[in-house]
């Protein structure tokens, strides 16, 4: 045990076939991390294939985990440990692994055939290339096959264990227990004990190698203690789950029921999933025949007196923007939520961007102001969400929220919030006629919401559409005067939202740090560690991650032209960026990257050290 | 004080909005909105429990001239809409307003998936064979050949059968009628609003500046009783001035035919007697009488309710676990939790 090395954080990563389970592997690693209370960010890169032919490159599917005794904000920029489970995972993830980095390599299945499939000439586990780190070479396959032995297993039955017995020696490895993930196998098998039985066995004996071969000292056994954060209560939470979680609190709040209205698609299914198994709660879902079904039953739903909701991805969101147009017109709650992923087109389903802003904000016919919000990590989706449905109900408007593959999937740990703490913001709607009768259209002085009468009650029958509509009785109306006040009032209502939104506020540096590194969603993580650096090195630096992206924070103008340089990270080529220069004439500086991966900590470091170099040679 | 005043019946008057009717004069919307103001008092409909949703066309203005609840929507999607609104609130009796356009040409894939998952609303689909508000396109439902201004060397797609599309989507009410039909479209509204499931109803109709007459080779008058079979259950397909020309089904040929009572033998008790519950006999009188000089099926060709509507099972399915006590704190907290 002299041995054990005590760590402040670990970057460990995952690798193997889409069939080798390990996203199963990875996610019971992070409930174990989490029961020890380290924090944690975990980050799954699957392909778009489902099940690509074994052993090939492009059906490599990976679990990255980076956790610590300290605020862990990001998934990592490179792993300490790789775990490869075939020469293709070793083949496309060794580029990510640190120098001096430990690697875990499943030699059973280093087999002529699976190197050619892997696109290797020679076993790059013989030759030069791997001198850097510190590999560890195992026969996993014949060792699990062992372990499981005596449950009379198939041969093929036997491999699937593989990755319980790696998992068993990753949980030696940094000092986590067996018990929870256990428990978890024989709950989830518990039908088929003899597989909760095979599985547990390989777990264990993953577990007892690491003991065993740590007294020949060739693999070293590390501690990473809890982090030291706020008491409470805590589990581990998906982006899907808290966005989810918040829809359905915001109905609860706004005292509606919910109706989600949606289309599966990657990568924002897991919502539909999430919210399909909420009927408890009262939840009704609709798997529409496509995405302007789903979008148009969220809308009737809506005119019907529910909260509408609709989940989708760019290029469904696409497929919606008509019926957004609807909603405006008609000026009925909606949310939208764009788990956004890689474009144009398909694009990359499977990997993360932020390149919808402009579709958000600009993409639909006619002047269509619609607010927009972006979430920017896992936890942060549940209060996000509810902002929405509170702006969604409150105005009387669709919201788009926006989100990403990457925070939909990724799991950290979320201090459970005190549900009763959240203000309500109950709809009221008309009970009956006013003395002059009912208008649809007549709107409250304040926020300039419509009147909300929904079909059922006595007196206030009345009928909505597109064609535009006359500004004071809401009849159908084609006079050219009243569509320039129609327009305006659409517009007046949503810039409005400005001054009913929390102020922007400053996450680290002050209002007079001469640079200021801006973004959104979920580029919090990375931003937020980068400036977190430099400001250890001495850069004065500031760092700014704005919510509500239309309409913007009341006093984010001011606080931008305080700043002499703006930086503005993105995962796109620079979208935030121009829609800053149009509301505010700053100088707002792209730093773009579109890769389908997370920026990592070092990428903005980088920029920010130069610009802070640039500045101190001036 | 809120006197008790007793519930008035409800007339014409009041289903009828203060909106101008802005269909071209002459344009057969106006028979069938008048028989709609007019037949849902006396179904004892009532205003706020009504609401017309239609897509966009001539026939999607409907809404505005019911003084009920409506919502004009966007081009074909009004079955998606009323979806949402009927499983929201199964309560209200909804009714959809679409065109041949509208509902089997944008439209087309939501109203296949509203007649197959049954939802509790009533389709009146407006057949006028040709696209009026954009100005005379062809459509779907239009004849080969025909010369608009987008087919001017004549239209070469086929002609869709609505109510055979809609049999083939799984509808389990089909129904026709026509425009001018007054006497006896009120019946097949009545039946289509009793009908707990998706109803479907095609209403021949006369776009008299795009496509006059389209229909009159079985609406004029003279032609009326030989080339229109007026289907009722249980009762025999019998039809023609004479009352002596009924409808066959050969099993040699798996055809239907039209014959003479009294010519080749033929009697009474060979004629087909309507069943409406009868899935292949609505497949096969539906497609006849276009162009094989027979009759015209009107009336309710297909009555087959399901046990259960789309939108009661869809609420029957939270129903059964939504009052089970757990809350939304409950959720949160199922799976591994620690304190710290
Ligand atoms: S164009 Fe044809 S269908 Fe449209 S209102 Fe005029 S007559 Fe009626």
């Amino acid at each position: 045990m002299s041995d054990t090395q005590i760590l402040e954080s670990a970057v460990v990563r995952f690798a193997g076939d889409s069939g080798d389970g390990m996203q199963l592997t990875g996610s019971q690693f992070t409930s174990s991390t989490a029961l020890a209370g380290s924090d944690l960010s975990t980050f799954p890169d699957f392909p778009a294939e489902i099940r690509a032919p074994v052993g090939t490159t492009f059906g490599v599917s990976a679990f990255q985990i980076n956790f610590g005794a300290r605020a862990i904000k990001t998934v990592g920029d490179q792993p300490d440990v790789l775990v490869a489970m075939n020469p293709a995972a070793l083949k496309v993830n060794i580029d990510f692994l640190r120098k001096g980095g430990t690697l875990v390599v499943d030699t059973g299945t280093f087999t002529k055939r699976n190197l050619a499939k892997a696109g290797y000439e020679s076993n790059p586990l013989e030759g030069d290339g791997l001198e850097d780190f510190q590999v560890i070479e195992l026969d996993i396959s014949r060792m699990t096959q062992e372990a499981v032995k005596p449950f009379g297993l198939s041969n093929k039955d036997g491999l699937r264990s593989k990755n319980m017995w790696t998992l068993g020696l990753m949980l030696w490895m940094f000092s986590r227990s067996r018990k929870p993930i256990a428990d978890w196998l024989e709950n989830k098998f518990a039908k088929l004990p003899n597989i909760a039985a095979a599985n547990v066995a390989a777990l264990n004996a993953g577990h007892a190698f690491g003991e065993t071969a740590e007294l020949s000292s060739s693999v070293k056994r590390y501690q990473i203690g809890a982090a030291p954060v706020e008491s409470g209560l805590y589990r581990t939470v998906t982006g899907a789950q808290a966005i989810s979680w918040g829809l359905v609190k915001g109905g609860e709040l706004a005292g509606l029921k919910i109706m989600l209205g949606s289309y599966p698609i990657t990568p924002a299914s897991p919502i539909l999933h999430t919210l399909s198994s909420l009927k408890e709660l009262g939840v009704i879902t609709f798997q529409a025949e496509d995405e302007i079904a789903a979008v148009c039953a969220a809308l009737g739903a809506a005119y019907g007196g529910a909260l509408g909701i609709t989940s989708s991805s760019g290029p469904g969101i696409a497929l919606k923007g008509e019926a957004m147009g609807l909603a405006i017109s008609t000026e009925l709650p909606l949310v939208i939520v764009n788990s956004q992923r890689g474009g144009p087109s398909t694009g990359l389903p499977t990997k993360t961007e932020q390149s919808d802003l402009y579709q958000a904000i600009y993409g639909r016919n006619g002047d269509a102001p619609m607010p927009v919000l972006a979430t920017r990590s896992p936890a942060d989706c549940f209060d996000t969400a509810i902002e929405a449905c509170r702006l969604a109900v409150k105005y009387m408007t669709p919201v788009m929220l926006l989100t990403d593959g990457f925070i939909g999937n990724a799991a950290e740990p979320w201090k459970l919030p005190d549900l009763d703490s959240y203000a309500d913001f109950k709809v009221n709607f008309k009970a009956g006629p006013d003395e002059e009768g009912f208008n649809p259209y007549a709107r409250d002085a304040k926020t300039l919401a419509r009147n909300w009468a929904i079909p059922g009650t006595k007196g206030c029958e009345h009928r909505i559409g597109g064609i535009e509509k006359d500004y004071d009785t809401g009849h159908i109306s084609y006079d050219a005067d009243n569509h320039q006040k129609m327009t305006d009032v659409r517009a007046d209502k949503i810039s409005g939202i400005a001054d009913d939104i929390a102020d922007q506020i400053i996450e680290q540096g002050t209002a007079n740090s001469p640079l200021a590194v801006v973004g959104w969603g979920s580029t919090f993580g990375p931003i937020s560690e980068a400036v977190k650096i430099a400001r250890s090195e001495g850069i004065d630096v500031a760092h700014v991650q704005i919510r509500h992206l239309f309409p913007f924070p009341a006093n984010l103008g001011a606080m931008l032209g305080g700043f002499k340089h703006i930086v503005v990270p993105e995962m796109n080529k620079g979208q935030l960026k121009t829609v800053l220069r149009d509301v505010y004439l700053v100088d707002a500086e792209p730093l773009n990257k579109v890769s389908g991966m997370p920026f990592k900590i070092e990428e903005i470091l980088d920029v920010i050290r130069a610009r802070a170099g640039a500045e101190a040679a001036a | 004080m809120n006197e008790i005043i007793p519930e008035k019946k409800l007339t014409i008057k009041d289903f009828t909005s203060d909106q101008e009717v802005r269909w071209c004069p002459g344009c057969g919307d106006y028979a069938i909105l008048k028989c709609m103001q007019r037949t849902l008092p006396e179904l004892g409909a009532t205003k706020e429990n009504t609401v017309f949703v239609s897509g966009i066309g001539c026939s999607s203005r409907f809404p505005y001239y019911m003084d009920t609840y409506g919502f004009h929507t966007i081009h074909g999607r009004a079955p998606a809409v009323a979806t949402g609104l009927k499983i929201t609130n199964p309560e209200l009796d909804v009714w959809m307003i679409t065109g041949d356009g509208d509902g089997l040409s944008i439209g087309g894939n939501h109203m296949l998936h509203v007649l197959r998952r049954n939802v509790d609303i009533n389709i009146l689909l407006f057949n006028n064979k040709i696209y009026g508000l954009t100005k005379g396109q062809y459509s779907p439902t239009s004849e080969p050949g025909m010369k608009t201004p987008s087919t001017p060397m004549g239209s070469i797609d086929p002609a869709l059968n609505p109510i055979s599309f809609a049999l083939g989507s799984g509808a389990r009410f089909v129904a026709r009628t026509v425009d001018t039909a007054q006497k006896h479209m009120p019946g097949v509204f009545a039946a289509a609003k009793n009908f707990k499931g998706a109803a479907f109803v095609e209403i021949l109709q006369n776009c008299l500046v795009y496509n006059d007459d389209a229909w009159s080779d079985l609406t004029e008058k003279s032609v009326v009783k030989d080339r229109q079979l007026l289907l009722e259950h249980g009762a025999p397909m019998i039809y023609g001035k004479e009352g002596d020309k009924g409808i066959i089904f050969n099993p040699k040929t798996m055809h239907l035919e039209a014959v003479t009572i009294g010519e080749n033998g033929v009697t009474e008790a060979d004629i087909l007697v309507h069943d409406s519950g009868n899935l292949m006999m609505a497949r096969m009188i539906c497609e006849v009488g276009f162009g094989d000089g027979m009759p015209v099926a009107m009336g309710v060709l297909y009555d087959n309710p399901a046990d259960v509507s789309y939108d009661i099972a869809v609420n029957d399915q939270v129903a059964a676990v939504a009052n089970s006590g757990v809350t939304l704190k409950d959720i949160m907290h199922r799976g591994q939790t620690w304190t710290v």
